[in-house]
């Protein structure tokens, strides 16, 4: 789950991590007010959970009140990535020396947390790493000690950062590396860590933030699970992660069932493979009862790009034939008025085929089968 | 011959009285006798219905009826506890099924790990079975023959529907091993392929990957290098869409990085013969 930039810097100030003191804003007259308390000038920044917002038009910069309004009620206009913008942060203005990289992530091969930093900052750091990934200095987070001082010492030497900031460095990286763990992220990142203000009073300030949680240990962050922005998700996938669902929004018109994440993600290859286009990814998992398959049924349908259905399914511990007869009840309930194609396959399949056969179903006796016919009647509808 | 477990190994289940935990015990149980125990805290002395013995801890299992291997089938919040447990009561194969870990705990998990002796295999996997002999985890026994094919993969139904295809092709199993879909995982596929490569009676070794992580690439370049038996390969996710995770929290494209196409090139790279779909797997051995 992604949170908005002003969460996740209110996190950060919680953590110790100098941050602007900026205001959310719903409308221009808030952001008009929220620039008068502030001071001017201010930035602001549309709030919305894609990349690239700059480029869009979702950064202005405003000198006058007036102004403030004008831009405010501009970006929030806009439709950025084909998210509406809902809110904007209004921060007062900075005075940018020099900016610099600063994150947290996982880094699977090592099986650990690590902080990532570069001298390079304010651009897209991925970008950086595709490049000239020899501007990226790296240092593991130890599960049980965090981040010692010396090893967030070390990146601040590394990356040349000028000796008056490696003091407040340590503790912006050591507060990073704990808001990171406290909050069961899997990315935490300021970018940019800016260098602000004038030589002989200059300081780092934390200009953005950026976080996203880890889904899986959100049972133990309700106030997190709270910040979650709906606009997030489709609204097939949300009714999905309700009923427990794995399911991705796709742009194709086939749409998919599938028990079992890698056989679902094989099956739209296959899809794929014979020229067809898959309208979402679903899982719907070991056990395939018909309650659940009906729930996915529907979800599948309520996109009305899907011109066809294809179901893919292993049965292993559970018997195909007890599958079957979850997707026969569940196509009596949904009443689907595409056609449908299934391919059941495993345990007790003679017996799935011989129900899936008195229903309304075109069946297969391969997944390529299958995909092919689905293909085909994806292009006829 | 087999890896990682056989008809010796003693297995204990840890959550054996819940839901999940009581319906596979019964399944392993009835596949071969290896299960020797079970572990649910407070419920100790109990014997099953099909005459296990429950005890409340893994230690006590340990004493017992010398355990050795165990399969965690616990809720996600209270696994990585279990699996701690079972490492400091010295069980030298511990098989996690739980899905849905936060990833830092399995940081921490695998940190505590280094300290002991034991192996992990996952979590949010589908555990291992060596046909006729040993099934720990949920991989069904029915659609498994012996022989001497060694399977290694990330996925659960896709494995069974390759394993499926090798049993119809008359193509039987050395050992199936399911490493997880988990970003931060126990053991990988180059320790698996390494333990096939020793396996006497593994000849042929099947390796299904999915995108996300570099595990395929850096176990491809050893591969190249080390194996001489011949391998065949599966990538799951050349239609996937960067940024989002497609099911196993494992298995997103981020940064470029992970992509199926790398997987697959490395894969080529090192001499293992790559499937276009999972069915034909077999053909690709022969």
């Amino acid at each position: 789950m992604k949170l908005h930039e002003y969460q996740s810097k209110q996190i950060f100030g919680r953590f110790g991590i100098p941050v602007p003191q900026g205001i959310v804003a719903e409308n221009a007259t808030e952001a008009r007010n929220a620039a008068r308390e502030i001071g001017l000038p201010v930035v602001i920044k549309a709030q919305v959970l894609v990349g690239g917002r700059g480029k869009a038009g979702g950064v202005k910069v405003a000198r006058t009140l007036e102004e403030v309004e004008e831009k405010a009620e501009h970006i929030l206009a806009l439709n950025i990535k084909g998210l509406p913008v809902r809110k904007v942060l209004v921060d007062p203005a900075a005075d940018i020396q020099s900016e610099i990289y600063l994150g947290v992530v996982i880094d699977r091969a090592r099986r650990r947390a690590v902080l990532m930093a570069s001298a390079a900052g304010g651009v897209d750091i991925e970008e950086v790493a595709a490049t000239t990934p020899e501007k990226i200095v790296r240092v593991p987070i130890d599960p049980f000690v965090g981040l010692p001082d010396y090893l967030a010492r070390d990146v601040a030497v590394a990356i040349g950062l000028p000796r008056e900031h490696w003091g407040d460095f340590v503790k912006i990286a050591k507060g990073l590396a704990a808001a990171f763990v406290a909050n069961d992220a899997s990315l935490a990142e300021i970018n940019p860590l800016a260098i602000v203000g004038t030589d002989g009073d200059a300081k780092l300030l934390a200009l953005d933030g950026k976080m996203v949680i880890d889904d899986n240990a959100l049972f133990r962050h309700p106030e997190l699970a709270a910040m979650r922005d709906p606009d997030e998700e489709s609204e097939a996938e949300r009714k999905a992660r309700n009923a427990d669902l794995s399911f991705v929004s796709l742009d194709g018109n086939i749409g998919c069932l599938v028990n079992g994440a890698g056989l679902a993600m094989a099956t739209l290859d296959i899809i794929q493979h014979f020229g067809g286009k898959p309208a979402n990814f679903l899982d719907v998992a070991g056990g395939a009862r018909a309650d659940k398959v009906a729930a996915a049924l529907r979800i599948v349908l309520s996109d009305p790009k899907v011109k066809v259905v294809m179901f893919n399914i292993f049965g292993g511990i559970t018997r195909c034939d007890e599958v079957a007869r979850g997707i026969v009840q569940a196509m009596e309930e949904v009443k689907p008025k595409v056609p449908m194609v299934a391919r059941i396959t495993g345990t007790n399949k003679e017996e799935g085929d011989r129900i899936l056969a008195s229903a309304n179903l075109i069946t297969a006796n391969s997944a390529a089968e299958a995909a092919q016919k689905a293909v085909e009647l994806a292009g006829l509808n | 011959m087999s890896i990682l477990a056989d008809k010796n190994t003693r297995l204990i289940v840890q959550g054996i009285t819940g839901r999940e935990g009581d319906f596979h015990a019964r399944q392993m149980h009835a596949y071969s006798p290896i299960v020797v125990g079970g572990v649910t805290p407070g419920k100790g002395g109990m014997v099953t219905d099909y005459g296990v013995p429950v005890f409340d801890t893994v230690g006590q299992a340990v004493r017992e009826v010398g355990a050795n291997a165990s399969v965690i089938y616990v809720p996600a919040r209270f696994a990585p506890d279990a699996i701690m447990e079972a490492a400091d009561a010295g069980i030298r194969l511990i098989v996690c099924i739980t899905e849905g870990i936060p990833v830092i705990d399995m940081i921490r998990v695998r940190a505590y790990l280094d300290t002991k002796q034991s192996l992990l295999l996952g979590p949010n996997c589908p555990g291992l079975l060596t046909p006729g002999q040993a099934k720990i985890g949920i991989i069904p026994g029915n659609i498994a023959t012996p022989g001497n094919v060694g399977v290694v993969s990330r996925s659960g139904t896709l494995t069974y529907e390759a394993v499926n295809a090798l049993t119809q092709a008359g193509m039987g199993q050395s050992t199936i091993v399911g490493i997880g879909g988990d970003p931060v995982r126990g053991l990988g596929f180059l320790e698996v392929i390494q333990m096939f490569n020793e396996d006497p009676e593994t000849e042929k070794i099947v390796m299904i990957g999915e995108i996300g992580g570099s595990d395929e690439e850096t176990t491809a370049a050893w591969i190249k290098d080390h194996v001489k038996k011949p391998m065949a390969g599966f990538i799951a996710g050349r239609s996937a869409p960067p940024g989002k995770r497609m099911g196993h929290a494992g298995a997103i494209i981020e940064g470029g990085m992970g992509t199926a196409e790398s997987k697959i090139a490395a894969m080529r790279a090192a001499g293992i013969r790559m499937a276009e779909l999972p069915t034909d797997i077999p053909e690709l051995l022969r």
